[in-house]
């Protein structure tokens, strides 16, 4: 600043070598502002259209033709809803031939079947109805007279209704070869198990090589050379891991992964492996790098003095480790753990290498149990040529998404948890 | 108070005053390095019984290496080594033999920050007892709790919220959390690193205040940048500074009086009277 100028005047007041740039470098700033705004914007964009997409599948008209009339079933004026058990399997025993009859009963005698799926045995059997079209939400809602029109012109026997393919019964059935009587039962139970192994193998390994890694290993050759491998992993494909499952669980480990080596076996198809235990130490071995990763940058984070505090008063590594690390460490690495069993619980690939059934209808009931999982079902039934398949792959998206959502619910109230008894 | 917390007092300092001829601990011959860099040259220093000994000395000149040499610290740093003897109890404490964890058990540390564990004030003081084998009952433990925070002259700001989180103090009320925290697993040496450096001059009267009722039992060695502070709370001050190869060596040691009126070294008077450093 020269003598003799006015101070107030900031702008004539610079020298000659501090060019007055303020409003340029505001439009700069407001630029990159701008920048950052549209990167989110799209990823809004395209999350909604995905959540449009699925939606649109999920819910919508469809037309309906059956075989037989529900109401020519009984001669008495009950509608085939109301009707008892009993009656429901007499209808069945003059419908259906004898011979798969007695296939039904064999699978499961029909005392022991519930009236509920009696009921639905006789939809599936004797009534089948069969899905003519299907019409997205959207066009279900504005061009409903169209909708109306057209099928009343070319389905006249049809009937139109308003159908969601999202629905308790829907989460509470098995899988089934028509899409009108399909549910993820199987799959979403298949997915619990497989997930609940991973987190059962994956988070201790993980947790104590972490600490391991970061609390005791020194820093020679070896102790870098597996630091950077563990890095490596985490990019690694997951159908690479599909195989490693396939050649160390299914082939070499068969008969501890089939249950053999505890005598229960549970049919001879699953005596070669392809079993819940297998896909879920696969998808422990997958996601295993990323919780140690996690778990290192966490107990990183905690601060040393903490660490100094505690061997300054006479405390071993453990007791420092156990009292002070971990417990400061434990919302970091319960968060990276969150990340690894998401990306876990809707991992594909490695599966089907690792032998997830393509279709079971029996409820997985021990880890030695065939399995198939969420994303592997949603997978076969996008694959499928006719539309009402797509329409219970959205709703089964819908309850993947829901799944994914309470997991990370709990374990964000069990960090939350944690992070109290600290503060 | 009862035998089981007696008996618990007496473990941790088994051994008497006496095994160490006059001095509490003693550094002879002490050269230490991180890697091949030599921090701290032939150092020989001997530390009074129930005395505060200063260690002052310009930026960089070794002297918390010095520090925490005393109690092995430097162990945690995987590149720290040292060559010589720090005699403890009649032992050198840099023996193969000699457990650490044992040693700070012995000889406490406060540090520059305030560093309480996140934890509640009284876990903060229970916790160094517990992990040290305190085996008495919940009343007893209440009352070594107590005792530590009234040496500490904390007691009467958190008698009523002894369960609150030790953050959730002041500057000044965390570090003497600290010095309570170190003195309830009853050390005979407490290490004191810039304890005050990072707290207003209220909070450090009262630390110094403390410090010196505190020599009363225990032997402090305190590193600070004050001088001031050298020349107010200490017995003993011990001059730091560095050669030309930045390796710190002790230039003079003696009675603090001596060395801030009468310093023998010219370089001791041109620190303390402020022309360098």
């Amino acid at each position: 600043m020269k003598h003799g100028s006015n101070p107030t005047d900031m702008s004539k007041s610079n020298d000659s070598q501090m060019v007055n740039n303020l409003p340029q470098r505001h439009r700069i700033s407001w630029i990159w502002r701008l920048v950052f705004q549209v990167s989110t914007i799209v990823g809004i964009i395209t999350l909604a259209a995905l959540l449009y997409n699925i939606l649109n599948s999920t819910f919508g008209y469809i037309v309906i033709e059956t075989k037989v009339d529900p109401t020519s079933l009984t001669s008495s004026s009950l509608p085939v809803e109301e009707l008892t058990k009993e009656q429901l399997i007499t209808i069945l025993k003059e419908r259906i031939s004898q011979g798969a009859f007695r296939t039904l009963d064999r699978q499961m005698p029909f005392d022991k079947r519930t009236r509920d799926e009696v009921y639905n045995l006789v939809w599936e059997r004797v009534i089948k109805p069969d899905v003519k079209v299907t019409y997205s939400l959207v066009d279900s809602i504005i061009h409903k007279a169209d909708i109306e029109a057209t099928v009343a012109k070319d389905y006249p026997q049809a009937k139109l209704v308003f159908r969601s393919w999202l629905t308790p019964r829907f989460i509470t059935t098995p899988q089934a070869s028509v899409p009108l009587f399909a549910g993820v039962q199987t799959a979403l139970l298949g997915s619990l198990w497989t997930i609940a192994i991973t987190i059962l193998f994956a988070f201790p390994l993980g947790v104590g090589a972490a600490i391991y890694l970061e609390e005791y290993a020194s820093g020679n050759f070896i102790n870098r050379a597996i630091q950077t491998n563990i890095n490596n992993l985490a990019g690694v494909p997951s159908i690479i891991y599909g195989m490693l499952g396939l050649a160390i669980f299914v082939r070499s480990l068969e008969p501890i992964t089939s249950g053999a080596f505890l005598g229960v076996v549970e049919d001879p198809t699953t005596a070669n492996g392809r079993t819940i235990l297998s896909a879920g130490l696969t998808l422990a071995i997958l996601v295993l790098p990323l919780i140690i990763i996690n778990g290192q940058e966490a107990i990183r984070a905690v601060p040393n003095s903490l660490r100094q505090a505690s061997y300054g008063l006479g405390a071993t590594k453990w007791q420092t480790v156990w009292h002070h690390v971990l417990p400061n460490a434990i919302p970091g690495i319960l968060t990276g753990t969150i990340l690894a069993v998401s990306r876990a619980i809707g991992e594909t690939a490695p599966l089907v290498v690792v032998g997830a059934s393509t279709f079971i209808t029996f409820n997985p009931t021990s880890p030695f149990s065939k399995f198939t999982t969420l994303p592997i079902q949603i997978y076969q039934w996008t694959a499928r040529p006719q539309d009402d398949f797509r329409n219970i792959a959205a709703a089964a998206i819908i309850v993947l998404l829901i799944l994914l959502l309470a997991l990370n619910a709990t374990a964000i109230l069990l960090r939350n948890r944690y992070s109290r008894g600290l503060a | 108070m009862n035998l089981t917390l007696q008996n618990f007092m007496s473990s941790i300092s088994t051994e008497s005053p006496s095994s160490n001829g006059k001095y509490a601990i003693e550094a002879r011959n002490l050269n230490l390095y991180y890697g091949s860099f030599m921090a701290v040259k032939n150092v020989t220093l001997p530390i009074e019984r129930q005395k505060i000994t200063a260690i002052i000395g310009p930026s960089g000149c070794g002297k918390t290496t010095m520090l925490r040499s005393f109690n092995r610290m430097n162990d945690l740093v995987p590149s720290a080594h040292s060559e010589g003897e720090v005699l403890f109890m009649g032992q050198n404490i840099n023996d193969p033999g000699v457990d650490p964890v044992e040693v700070r058990r012995h000889i406490g540390m406060v540090f520059q920050k305030p560093n309480p564990f996140p934890k509640s004030i009284y876990e903060n003081i229970a916790w160094g007892a517990r992990i040290n084998g305190f085996r008495g009952s919940k009343s007893e433990l209440d009352d070594l709790v107590e005792r530590s925070l009234r040496s500490a002259a904390l007691w009467d700001e958190v008698k009523d919220k002894l369960q609150q989180s030790g953050l959730s103090l002041s500057g000044g009320q965390q570090q003497r959390l600290c010095i309570a925290r170190a003195i309830a697993v009853k050390p005979d040496i407490i290490l004191m690193d810039e304890p005050c450096s990072a707290l207003d001059p209220i909070a450090t009267l009262k630390i110094e205040e403390l410090m010196r009722v505190l020599a009363k039992d225990y032997t402090i060695i305190i590193v600070t940048h004050n001088m001031q502070q050298a020349a107010r709370v200490s017995d003993f001050t011990a001059f730091f500074t560095m050669d030309e190869d930045r390796a710190g060596y002790l230039k003079e040691f003696g009675v603090t009086t001596q060395i801030f009126t009468y310093p023998h070294e010219k370089l001791t008077e041109d620190y303390i009277t402020g022309r360098f450093g």
